[in-house]
């Protein structure tokens, strides 16, 4: 099989159904208090949900709260 | 380096004394699997521990065990009937079900079904000190080579989008350049903090039947390229239960005044597993089945695998505490 033609492009900020927003590279965050974090891994997970212990960054959450949402 | 396991049947016996012996060009033949009966408790013990024994000449090997026996054919052959029984029985657990035609749609399905007994729920709030520590000893054969089984994927991958992913997502296990935040060397950081071993391989004969079989087909799946759909798949599915098992162990073993080093090793996993798992998902397994439509099947086999060893796993070592 061949590659195609034209690069495949990449987004860097991805809003995930149901999930976080990954945020590619080095970029500060401000969260709701005015806090600034700075990412420290190649992909970050924002927090979209509102239910994390770790905000601003996504901890899984939002699955529970889907769960329960489909129950 | 490791030493190496004490063995557990006819075949390990033969395996454990070759390897422990001069590297000799021909072999005689293996002894006959440990009982006639494949579900035997013997033979399945015999073939996990024998099978681990030949991946793991592929990782970092043994104290003293000559490099050459990796490829020497007759142990090949050994590996061979080994892998094609693990295979066949892993598919055979697979239930059949309808599939929708979206491979992640898919998947998040065969996550959400998981209804599997949780080590991490149950060390949360009840579990003592040496339940943890028992937990540990099982979790270091994986973790102290954590990602080096997908890693074997890479080279097996066309270009584009899910290769690319693929490399962010081990970027990012491997510390992302920072030796201090390299996975496998943080989880060994805290077995030391425990006043446990850090050493490759030292509790392998500690680890349950069952943990033995987690190891082997991830290293399976990783080392055949043809079984490639399915290491992208368990890695998937891996990464999706991670974050939360992750967060309640931190909070368990706050609970249980484990120290520091152990509970960052399961704290970077909240943050980092709550992304690698959007990644895996979406860019590693849907990029994979668009690019290689065949290969969907496999990938729901590996997430059932995963999910499936870890719920034999949890059973296994609940009942072992006696709290099942
Ligand atoms: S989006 Fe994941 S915890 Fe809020």
């Amino acid at each position: 099989m061949t590659g195609p033609q034209q690069p495949e492009t990449r987004a860097d900020i991805v809003m995930c159904p149901d999930g976080p927003m990954l945020v590619r590279g080095d970029v500060v965050v401000e969260d709701a208090d005015g806090t600034q974090h700075r990412t420290t891994r190649p992909v970050s997970a924002v927090c979209r949900c509102g239910r994390t212990s770790r905000a601003p960054w996504c901890d899984g959450t939002h699955k529970l709260v889907t769960e329960a949402r489909e129950r | 380096m490791a030493s190496l396991p004490t063995p557990r049947g006819p075949v390990s016996e033969v395996l454990v004394s070759v390897l422990d012996g001069n590297f000799v060009e021909q072999l005689t033949a293996w002894p006959e699997p440990a009982g006639d009966d494949p579900a035997d408790p013997v033979r399945v013990a015999d073939d996990a521990l024998s099978l681990w024994t030949l991946h793991e000449l592929a990782y970092r090997g043994f104290t003293g065990v000559d490099e050459r026996w990796e490829w020497h054919p007759d142990l090949l052959a050994l590996r061979w009937r080994l892998e094609g029984e693990l295979e066949q029985r892993l598919r055979k657990r697979m239930p059949a079900t309808d599939r929708t035609g979206d491979v992640v749609a898919d998947l998040l399905r065969i996550i959400a079904d998981d209804d599997a007994p949780s080590l991490a729920r149950h060390l949360q709030r009840h579990g003592s000190v040496e339940q943890a520590h028992d937990l540990l000893r099982q979790r270091s054969i994986y973790h102290l080579k954590e990602a080096d089984p997908t890693s074997w994927v890479i080279p097996r991958l066309e270009g584009g989008r899910a290769k690319a992913a693929l490399v962010e997502i081990q970027y990012d296990e491997y510390g992302a350049g920072d030796p201090a935040r390299l996975h496998h060397d943080l989880f060994a950081r805290g077995m030391e903090a425990c006043g446990l071993s850090s050493e490759p391989n030292a509790y392998v004969d500690d680890a349950i039947t069952e943990v033995l079989e987690q190891n082997n087909a991830t290293s399976m799946f990783g080392l055949h390229r043809r079984l490639r759909g399915a290491a992208l798949g368990h890695f998937a599915a891996f990464e999706s239960t991670s974050s939360l098992p992750s967060r309640q162990l931190v909070q368990g073993f706050e609970r249980l005044g484990l120290p520091v080093e152990v509970r960052a090793y399961y704290d970077e996993h909240v943050e980092a597993d709550a992304v690698h798992e959007q990644v895996a998902l979406r860019d590693i397994c849907g990029a994979l089945v668009e690019r290689e439509p065949d290969l969907a099947e496999d990938v729901l086999l590996g997430a059932w695998t995963c999910l499936d060893l870890e719920a034999r796993t949890a059973t296994a070592m609940l009942k072992r505490w006696g709290v099942a």
